[in-house]
């Protein structure tokens, strides 16, 4: 049973028939993030109706985004796919004036070679709304790698100094808000401490020290990104800006000399273009997802800026504290990560932290430079906990992974909801991977939010204990 | 190019995945890139299945685009066959996919020669069709295959059964309350003396298509998936069928008398060859005649009599027809409703409202635009205006403009119903996992009319009570009070007009903000205080 774990790391890739979101679905989280886009799907009628069916009641909340569906037409080229393009762009235009349109490309699109990026420049100055190009397919990606493309093209797109600020403001005078007054507001000088440190609630507060700018990226609800601010304005570093921001206009400025620093593990092409394309210095550290994260990632942080971090090590202990009680459920428990968003190294790391006993991480796609700190992280932990180390699945294929859940009887699979029902009525209990992606898991605050998750159906099997029903297909594990 | 935000009905694999997935032993592979096999979540998530859904991808990325799926197709298919063993397996390609024009037929061909289970590629265009039309393609294309491959195997079972017996067709996953449906047909078909040969998808084994023949006749509960498999069953083995769907007290009772009809020619047909047997029937009748000559004796067209059955069941074991002679029912009588849905189900829940409950339809409409001719007539004098679309925002204008007391329609009407503060009973898919209840709900039977009855009356009681407490200032007042979803009002109304309006009864007061509206735009007012309120209602001479 236990053949499958080894004294090092494993990775090992599989067929790839697996199942996972379409990228295209971080246009859920991501029009929701940045208030003033608007998301256009060029794609056909099975993007969209996954996306209605996939985000569920917010399609009826008038969402900021909508298919282009393309036709018979346009896919024979009968159609001009620029005019088209322009004609529902004018449209989105008049009826919701966004700041910025996302055109996200699909299958569809790669496959008929749409030139998307060709058409959206001249768009653009044609109708005067920056046009951003992501191709968040389903061909090259898998589930949260759509975010990772939609900011690697943002980076693009920011500001590089307060100069090239003010030239594109002129250009697009039709903006409500001008760039350089509110990045000037987010962004202090270089190498030269603004003022003193605002905000005197946390009375630990460090003297504010002189540092490069720092601009943090990835996704994160506000309240999320405020929190992860202030746990590095504790140790006197202040972020001068994220990618994404709530809004486009509000882009962070970056060049050459800016460091900047991933909140999670799928962004690894977003770090590729702010290295290569923006000249920014990447801080790799493992990603701030449980207590033991976040400290390893502020850490990393200061070291790189030279500052000592303080009072540290005795938050992470009150967190951990604070956890006891689902601490307790989880301990000597095994864990089956099925692989589907790409934040499982980090959530197998925290829950090894926590006592549990992970067999298999699946991952749709593991980039080793990446996510290096996490996964040091990872294997250090493990010895430290003294549990085996998990095999890396990288591409899993689905039925022999189900062939291998039958064999090794995980107290938990994390699998997504085609499986979860199915292994649950085999006696497997399952929590679904999807709402690690949805629910708040950055940063101390936030652990007890994961915990919360993994624990549910650990719970739940205690409630029902007494029934006796856990096996309800006729023939259990065939 | 369109833009689009919410469709109706979805693409068209899903219907072959939805038939595929209904039988049972019988895999598919859709021919996909990444994470378009979003069809195993909504059938696991909405039907609750216990079962890992018989569907895999054949996963297209950037290898296949460059060198095209080669050995992959085949070897997922190989692969498959030797894992599950299924009876049949169907290569589904997807929008995308049918656009990179490999030969999946040769593909098939090849993985038929290796593999025991029968292999087919779904013949749908997805450009073409949706969902429910390829849903009745698949489903015909399966039954074609095994009716062949029997005839050439020559095991094809035309010897009727003894008893008049019946398929079913058209039932399967994710249709909206199919499995209580099923259930009541099965009990109103054994009420009536009728065996049930087959039904299919539904749980069905594609290996027992070759006894489709032996039922007397087809049964087609909804319009929109079965009915070619039930034409080529006709044309080729000469098989009548039924496709009046028994959904309400009346068509319920005209969908008996059809059965009736064909089980008295069947019978007709068989005393006529009892006496003249040197006459030539095809081989199908023959066989039958054999069989029925050694029960015919007690068997008379009288046992085919189910007026007495549909008058009972009318009058005592349905509600329906008493609830609409109660004062319940009374009440409603006029009210304004609007229909909108499957062609099946809104067209039905038409004839429903308006000719079993006094309601007025003031507009039906589908979203089935292939059959948009069929449903016209279907509801031809039993609404004021038809709407057929698949544009929701279409249909939501039109409720806005109708202001109607109650909405039957999908869970996009539903939610356009919530925005608008009108009340919702859905009738149709496209559906939320909460229209897939465990208790048993058919809409279809004399069972269904009770089901069909409690949720128009707690439509618009709900809505009745709610205008109620609205009259007698039992809720807080709303500040929103505007009915329309595309609101390009210039006018500003002054608090003690506002105050005025909120007064007014829920059911009317879109009318009379309406009016008054139109009354200070002719007027050339732009601000509207109690004083234009009232001197537009004198205006209006009401």
């Amino acid at each position: 049973m236990v053949e499958a774990l080894a004294d090092n790391l494993t990775f090992e890739c599989e067929t790839g028939n697996y199942h996972t979101f379409c990228p295209i679905s971080c246009v859920a989280w991501l029009y929701q993030k940045i208030e003033d886009s608007f998301f256009l799907v060029v794609g056909t009628k099975t993007c969209g109706y996954f996306l209605q069916n996939a985000l569920g009641v917010m399609i009826f909340a008038e969402p900021r985004y909508a298919m282009a569906e393309l036709e018979e037409g346009d896919i024979s080229a009968q159609l001009n796919d620029y005019k088209e393009l322009k004609r529902l762009c004018l449209q989105i235009k008049q009826d919701r004036n966004p700041s910025v349109i996302v055109w996200i490309g699909t299958c569809t699109t790669e496959i008929i070679k749409m030139d998307l990026e060709g058409m959206a420049p001249r768009l653009e100055a044609e109708i005067g709304i920056p046009i951003v190009v992501a191709r968040a397919n389903g061909l090259d990606y898998a589930f949260t790698q759509g975010e990772d493309t939609v900011l690697a093209a943002m980076a693009h797109r920011c500001p590089e100094n307060l100069n090239s600020v003010v030239v594109e403001s002129n250009k697009r005078l039709d903006t409500n808000h001008p760039r350089g007054l509110n990045t000037k507001l987010v962004f202090p000088p270089t190498g030269e401490s603004s003022s003193t440190p605002d905000g005197s609630t946390f009375g630990s507060q460090k003297e504010k020290t002189n540092h490069p700018p720092l601009v943090l990226f990835g996704s994160l609800p506000s309240t999320v990104t405020t929190q992860l601010n202030m746990e590095l304005k504790r140790q006197g570093i202040e972020v001068s800006g994220w990618l994404p921001s709530q809004r486009y206009t509000d882009l962070p400025i970056l060049s050459d000399g800016v460091y900047v620093c991933g909140v999670n593990p799928f962004l690894s092409r977003t770090a590729t273009t702010l290295m290569r394309r923006r000249k920014c210095k990447l801080i790799g550290a493992p990603f701030p997802i449980g207590p033991d994260g976040t400290r390893a990632w502020i850490e990393k942080i200061c070291s790189v800026f030279g500052v000592i971090p303080q009072g540290l090590e005795e938050r992470e202990k009150k967190i951990w504290q604070g956890l006891e009680d689902y601490l307790e459920l989880v301990r000597g428990k095994s864990v089956f990560f099925m692989g589907d968003n790409l934040l499982e190294v980090s959530l197998a790391r925290f829950l090894v932290r926590c006592g549990m006993i992970v067999y298999e991480i699946g991952i749709p796609y593991m980039d080793k430079r990446f996510q290096a700190a996490e996964l040091a992280f990872l294997e250090k932990t493990c010895r430290e906990m003294d549990v085996p180390m998990p095999r890396i699945v990288e591409k899993p294929d689905n039925y022999n992974q189900i062939q291998r859940i039958r064999e090794l009887q995980p107290d938990l699979a994390i699998t997504g909801m085609a499986h979860a029902n199915p292994l649950e009525a085999r006696g497997i209990s399952t929590k679904w991977s999807v709402e690690f992606t949805f629910a708040q898991i950055h940063g101390f605050t936030n652990a007890r939010d994961i915990l919360e998750l993994v624990t549910r159906p650990l719970r739940r099997n205690q409630s029902l204990e007494s029934l006796g029903w856990t096996k309800l297909v006729k023939s259990a594990l065939t | 190019m369109k833009l689009a935000y919410w469709m109706y009905a979805g693409p068209a694999h899903i219907g072959t995945l939805r038939v595929a997935s209904s039988f049972k032993n019988v895999h598919a592979i859709m021919h996909a890139p990444l994470g378009d096999d979003y069809f195993n979540v909504m059938r696991s998530m909405l039907e609750r299945e216990r079962d890992f859904t018989p569907v895999t991808a054949s996963i297209v990325d950037r290898h296949v685009l460059a060198r095209g799926s080669q050995e992959k197709v085949v070897e997922n298919i190989t692969r498959k066959d030797k894992e599950e063993r299924p009876d049949l397996i169907i290569l589904t390609p997807t929008c995308t996919s049918s656009i990179l024009q490999e030969d999946l037929q040769n593909f098939v061909d090849r993985a038929a020669l290796e593999s025991d289970s029968d292999v087919l590629l779904a013949d749908v265009n997805h450009y073409r069709v949706n969902e429910l039309q390829a849903a009745d393609r698949t489903l015909e294309q399966v039954v074609r295959f095994y009716i062949e491959k029997a005839k050439k195997q020559n095991d094809l079972e035309t010897i009727k059964t003894e008893k008049p017996s019946a398929n079913i067709i058209g039932i399967f996953t994710l249709g909206f309350h199919n499995q209580h449906d099923s259930r009541e047909l099965k009990r109103l078909l054994n009420d009536l003396g009728i065996e049930v040969n087959e039904i299919i998808p539904e749980g069905g084994s594609v290996t027992n298509l070759k006894k489709l023949p032996k039922a007397w006749f087809n049964f087609i509960p909804y319009r929109e998936v079965g009915l070619m498999a039930a034409n080529y069953l006709e044309k080729e083995l000469n098989m009548p069928y039924v496709s009046t769907t028994p959904m309400g007290v009346v068509d319920t009772a005209v969908c008996i008398r059809e059965i009736e009809k064909i089980l008295k020619n069947i019978s007709l047909n068989n005393l006529s060859g009892q006496q003249d047997s040197k006459k030539t029937f095809d081989d199908t009748l023959d066989n039958f005649h054999e069989v029925r000559k050694l029960s015919s004796n007690q068997n008379s067209e009288s046992s085919f009599d189910f007026e007495e059955y549909i008058d009972q069941q009318s009058r005592f074991v349905s509600q329906a027809a008493w609830f609409s002679r109660s004062i319940d029912c009374q009440n409603l009588t006029g009210k304004k409703a609007i229909v909108f849905g499957d062609a099946t189900h809104a067209a039905s829940m038409t004839k429903i409202l308006a000719r079993e409950m006094g309601i007025r339809v003031s507009c039906a409409g589908t979203y089935c635009k292939h059959d948009a001719d069929w449903f016209r007539e279907q509801v031809q004098g039993f609404c004021d205006e038809v709407l057929i679309t698949d544009d929701h925002t279409q249909v939501g204008d039109m409720i806005a403009r109708i202001e109607p007391a109650a909405i039957f329609g999908t869970q996009m009407e539903r939610h356009i119903g919530k925005r608008l503060d009108i009340p919702c009973g859905v009738i149709s898919a496209p559906v939320h996992i909460q229209n897939f209840p465990l208790g048993y709900r058919p809409f279809l039977g004399y069972e269904g009319t009770n089901q069909i009855a409690d949720l128009v009356y707690n439509s618009f009681t709900l809505g009745m009570e709610d205008h109620l407490l609205e009259i007698f200032g039992g809720h807080d007042t709303k500040e929103v009070i505007t009915k329309s979803l595309s609101t390009d009002s210039t006018f500003s109304w002054a608090t003690d007009g506002l105050a005025e309006l909120n007064k007014i009864p829920g059911f009317v007061r879109g009318k009379i903000k309406r009016n008054t509206e139109k009354f200070a735009r002719e007027n050339g007012i732009t601000e509207i205080t109690v004083e234009v309120m009232y001197a537009a209602k004198e205006a209006a001479g009401a």
